[in-house]
């Protein structure tokens, strides 16, 4: 909403200082966005008559012109061409300054002194056009200033108001609450009454639940463009003046926010109104001349002969619309069901200043004030006759609603100290009646421009803004009996993230939002995934299902960047359709690792590609972190990831996700030719696994024994299950047991390997002997040579 | 021998082994020195089996003289040593020399997202006033994203957000959180008073991804419920946490705005952390950045949980954490947040 200073000072009279009104209306909630002054940077400049216009002595495209401004006459060179004698100017002399500080001296152009010049639209910042000098309304004075002539002197407040308030979408709405801050007298002028005239106009409400109130009149016209102080106020108001018929509407819409619609009451058959709801498929060409289908929810107001007219409250039709050749004119304005219009408006995608109030609630009971402002100004500039009385169809009058509003709990809830008395006096200047109801409540009797206003509550945010924010004491609540902290789950996320940032990885955020040929590659199909209803665009259509095919697009992001080498990790929330009838998706928390490129060892070792194994690492860390009790790897296979390089990370005997190398089909989604190792755990089933044990256990103070096995294993038996067996047949003596080598060679042959296992043996009681570490070791023998068929090397 | 000679022997002996000592280059040789100057053959021995011949008045002068002898090669030879050890430490030390500036072996540390930063330190803070943390779902039913935050069907203030909605249940329905809020209602379903909590979690909206938007973004929310909660406690723990996060000169300042889940409403700023309130272009000269809105929480919200408005009161608020770390960081574009360039993610 653009209000002009000027026109809210029609209602109240305000201050000049901008900046305080600026505050003002902040303090007030209607927020202010910008403010515009066009007048503000322009000093000097007055309106001028040309009178006499002669060639430059020395430049064909130059003339001098000589003017007059009142007090005065000299000569200026000009270049415009549309430059000509009598007509009235804009004229900056010697000391004017002109938008962007520029200030005026004479100077000589060709041989000529200039003794200033006359001004484009351009040059004043009043708009683009400098294809020549402003001509102005010859019924201007010579000698007036400028801002004055063009009521530049002015300043716009750029209002972004809150869709609880439709009364400030109107300048007077503004103005009572301007008013009621600076303690001023509020004077919303009354419409004139008029002649009834013969006859009416006849209306029909068919669905008075979607239309409560409607009011017609009809008047004779002369068309013609509007009075300039009107056109300039729309256009400071952000409208495009039209004509004074379709101006006026304008203005009352904007100055009283009640919209108005004047259709051609000669192209209106039968010269009547009826208020129906569309029929299913039923069609109106509107004024944007858009053929727009309707639905049984839309309301329209149509002619006698039941033809749309116009779409109730959003816009009028092309057929009635009023032209230069219209004499007569049926004036409607009404008060619509805002839900109505509301859904109306958003199906069809059309939203118009009508619109927009309506559905937010006008007055139902200022309709036929708005009505009789816009016959006011009807007589005054259109010359305009009343041909019938107001006609208006209100069957069940809205009554203003009565509510009790308890001191006490204006108190309680604002946390301040005020009277009755003070509270009463808070809401007057709203239009707030209030009733005594005993010492310690009142009765408000809320007026129905404030449609916001419904509940106690509601009068105790009205007495809050009156009273202003900053005059709330600060407090903090009393209650000591609340202890604030994460829970395990919170703590132990943060833990997860900084273990994997130790382990050289770097958080990523990706959208959750994907493209379906990201998800395709890891064999999520359409039955699995959550699709948007809505998508802006198709590659934030598929809500993810997995973190990874997102954090690979972070990978080939960097990639394009010349970074190929990332380590990266997102932790989020991820989404499968939901099993039987539940509404809302299987939502986890996962989180995803991704290492892509190459290690860098340099300068200490030599680089190499990223493995497998170093995404391993970066599970380990996270399960090492979270000192979790049972996991372990099993070879498996999953789509998207590399089916001879990744395995199952088993937690507590379940799979909770998976570990490898990405696959080709996968990584060429994103451009990428790899190597990407990754991992994807869903996070909620870490947290909720089995932790090792926190328990004191002493260090044995006894020597340990070591001993070192190598076995040739045929490659099907992973690493894991020689490590259990040697785990069990060890026995309690085995104090840590771990891989040391892994080699193949020729004489071993195809698909065998040797894998070396270093065993330490100790007991927290006694030295071992070499005949209970000898035992040991022949038992492991024994074990894994018989479980595994493998070979002591 | 007598005396006279025996102290020669022992005055040439000592200047030989000075002088032998002054050119052993290693401890073997010092070695060498100690076994022919002080040693079973040494003119120390000698001296001594002579003594016995001597007449006994001539005896202690002659061991005086044995005694001074050797405290005086065995201090030279000490003192040689001493520093040809240390000379031989510098040498190994020299040897092993390696040059450190050549930096760490193995993977660098990696960052935490900004987001996931600023998101820390805010849950910090709140925690220390005695803030709990809650979550939930980010795909949501109307009910919990809208209705039950007193959002009735076709309200104007649905229009403020712009839906993204899902293919499960009726039509608009189910959809993608818009804010954080509906964890508000089910806390409260939840728990039963009193509630401090905040609710940090990601939100979706109908928006393309450039610089001052993104569909995805993150806010945090906090709830009080309790009794006798004011306007002036919402203020006050705002006020607080504002000096906590931002520092002590740093405060708050509300202006009345509208949102339906509560009444009174409030948006919220700060004074800008830049220019401290004297303007600048970062808060367009106006002394306060507008960070989040906040109010005492409806009644029709209260309702709809079967929590009674006259029981308890409470309030809400919230911001947006892209638009904290922008403020804070000068993070100019919001799409910087889910590129992920490894470059913005080291910065911090």
């Amino acid at each position: 909403m653009r209000a002009p200073l000027s026109w809210i000072r029609d209602f109240t009279p305000l201050p000049d200082d901008v900046a305080a009104i600026t505050d003002a209306l902040n303090h007030l909630g209607l927020e202010v966005e910008g403010v515009e002054e066009p007048g503000a940077e322009i000093n000097g400049v007055v309106v001028a008559r040309v009178l006499e216009v002669h060639p430059h002595p020395d430049a064909d495209k130059l003339r001098l012109v000589d003017i007059e401004f009142g007090v005065g006459e000299t000569r200026v060179v000009c270049g415009a061409p549309n430059v000509a004698a009598g007509m009235l100017v804009a004229y900056a002399g010697s000391g004017a300054t002109l938008p962007g500080g520029f200030m005026l001296e004479p100077r000589t152009i060709r041989g000529v002194v200039s003794d200033g010049m006359l001004c484009s639209t351009r040059e004043l910042g009043l708009g683009d056009d400098h294809g020549g000098i402003m001509d102005l309304d010859a019924a201007l004075e010579p000698g007036t200033d400028i801002c004055e002539a063009l009521g530049l002197d002015d300043a716009v407040f750029e209002l972004s108001i809150t869709p609880n308030r439709p009364d400030a979408m109107s300048i007077v709405g503004i103005a009572r609450d301007l008013a009621a801050h600076f303690g001023l007298p509020f004077t919303p002028t009354p419409g004139a009454e008029f002649d009834a005239g013969d006859g009416a106009v006849p209306v029909e409400i068919v669905d008075a639940e979607g239309c409560p109130r409607f009011t017609a009149r009809a008047l004779s016209v002369r068309l013609g463009p509007a009075p300039d102080w009107m056109q300039r106020r729309l256009t400071l108001a952000g409208m495009r003046p039209i004509s004074n018929v379709v101006d006026i509407t304008n203005y009352v819409l904007l100055e009283r926010g009640q919209p108005l619609h004047a259709f051609d009451r000669h192209r209106l058959p039968g010269g009547g109104l009826r208020v129906r709801r569309a029929g299913e498929g039923e069609t109106i060409e509107t004024l944007d001349g858009v053929e727009r289908a309707l639905t049984a929810a839309d309301l329209l107001v149509c002619g006698t002969d039941d033809v749309p007219q116009a779409i109730a409250g959003v816009m009028g039709g092309a057929a009635a619309e009023v032209g230069d050749d219209t004499t007569e004119i049926v004036l409607e304005a009404a008060y619509f069901d805002p839900m109505t219009i509301s859904r109306t408006s958003k199906r069809l995608g059309l939203r118009s200043e009508s619109s927009a109030r309506f559905e937010r609630g006008i007055d139902p009971n200022g309709v036929l004030a708005g009505s009789d402002r816009a016959v006011e100004l009807l007589v005054e500039h259109a010359d305009a006759r009343v041909l019938t009385g107001v006609v208006d169809a209100y069957p069940t009058p809205i009554v203003p609603p009565r509510v009790t509003v308890r001191t006490d709990r204006v108190n309680r809830i604002l946390g301040t100290s005020l009277g009755t008395a003070e509270v009463v006096a808070l809401l007057a200047p709203l239009g707030v009646e209030c009733e005594a109801d005993g010492p310690d409540a009142t009765t408000a009797v809320v007026p129905t421009f404030r449609p916001d206003i419904e509940r106690e509550i509601d009068l105790i945010e009205e007495v809050a803004r009156r009273l202003g924010l900053d005059a709330i004491p600060r407090t903090l609540p009393s209650n000591p009996d609340h202890v604030g902290g994460l829970t395990a789950a919170q703590a132990q996320r943060r833990l997860v993230a900084d273990a994997l940032v130790g382990a050289g990885c770097s958080e990523a955020y990706t959208l959750s939002l994907l493209a379906e040929p990201l998800v395709a590659p890891f064999g999520y199909a359409a039955v699995d995934t959550v699709t948007l209803t809505n998508p802006l665009r198709a590659e934030e259509s598929v809500l993810r299902p997995a973190v990874l095919p997102g954090l690979l697009g972070a990978v080939a992001f960097n990639a394009a960047q010349g970074n190929a080498d990332v380590a990266l990790f997102e932790t989020g929330h991820v989404f499968r359709r939901p099993v039987d009838a539940v509404l809302q998706p299987d939502e986890r928390d996962h989180v995803a690792i991704t290492i892509a490129g190459t290690r860098a060892g340099r300068p200490h070792e030599a680089d190499r590609p990223v493995d497998v194994y170093d995404a391993i690492r970066a599970v380990d860390a996270i399960t090492d972190a979270l000192r979790l009790a049972d996991v372990r790897l099993e070879a498996a296979a999953t789509p998207g990831l590399h089916a001879g390089r990744t395995a199952a990370v088993i937690v507590d005997g379940t799979v909770v996700g998976h570990v490898g190398e990405v696959d080709r089909d996968a990584l060429a989604v994103h451009g990428l030719t790899g190597p990407v190792v990754a991992a994807e755990l869903d996070l909620g089933a870490l947290l909720g696994a089995t932790r090792l044990a926190r328990r004191y256990s002493p260090p044995s103070r006894f020597p340990a024994s070591g001993v070192d096995l190598a076995f040739v294993l045929d490659d099907a038996v992973p690493a894991a299950a020689v490590l259990a067996t040697l785990r069990t047949a060890a026995g309690d003596l085995l104090e840590d047991v771990r891989i040391f080598d892994v080699f193949r060679s020729e004489a071993l042959g195809e698909g065998r390997r040797s894998v070396a296992f270093a065993l330490r043996f100790r007991s927290p009681e006694r030295t071992l002997t070499d005949a209970e570490v000898g035992e040991a070791r022949t038992a492991c023998i024994d074990a894994v040579t018989r479980a595994h068929a493998a070979e002591l090397r | 021998m007598n005396l006279e000679e025996a102290k020669a022997i022992l005055t040439q002996a000592q200047a030989d082994a000075e002088a032998t000592l002054a050119t052993a280059d290693s401890l073997a040789a010092v070695d060498e020195v100690e076994r022919t100057y002080i040693g079973k053959k040494s003119v120390v021995t000698s001296v001594n089996e002579a003594i016995k011949g001597f007449d006994s008045a001539d005896r202690p002068e002659a061991g005086k003289a044995i005694g001074a002898y050797r405290a005086a090669v065995i201090g030279a030879i000490a003192a040689r040593r001493d520093s040809l050890a240390v000379g031989e430490a510098a040498e190994r030390i020299e040897r092993e020399r390696l040059d450190l500036t050549l930096g760490a072996r193995g993977p660098e540390r990696g960052h935490l997202h900004l987001i996931t930063q600023v998101q820390r330190e805010l849950e910090d803070v709140f925690v220390g006033l005695g803030f709990q943390v809650a979550e939930g779902p980010e795909v949501e039913t109307d009910w919990y994203n809208f209705e039950a935050l007193n959002f009735p069907p076709g309200h104007p203030a649905r229009a403020m957000q712009d839906t993204l909605y899902v293919d499960l249940g009726e039509q608009e329905q189910v959809l993608l959180r818009t804010h954080t809020s509906p964890v508000q209602i089910r806390v409260m379903e939840q728990r039963t008073p009193p509630i401090y909590t905040i609710m940090p979690g990601r939100v979706y909206r109908r928006d393309t991804l450039d610089a001052r938007h993104s569909p995805v973004f993150h806010q945090i929310e906090g709830l009080v419920v309790d009794e006798g909660i004011t306007l002036g406690d919402l203020f006050g723990t705002i006020d607080a946490f504002t000096r906590a996060y931002f520092g002590p000169s740093i405060t708050a300042r509300f202006l009345p705005s509208f949102f339906p889940f509560t009444e009174p409403s409030a948006e919220f700023s700060v004074t800008c952390i830049f220019c401290e309130g004297s303007g600048c272009t970062v808060c367009s000269r106006t002394g306060w950045i507008e960070l989040g809105g906040c109010g005492m929480v409806d009644p029709n919200v209260f309702r709809s949980v079967g929590y009674d408005p006259e029981q308890v009161s409470g309030f809400a608020f919230g911001f947006g954490m892209e638009r904290m770390a922008q403020i804070r960081f000068g993070v100019d574009h919001v799409k910087a947040f889910f590129d992920d360039d490894i470059r913005f993610l080291r910065q911090f």
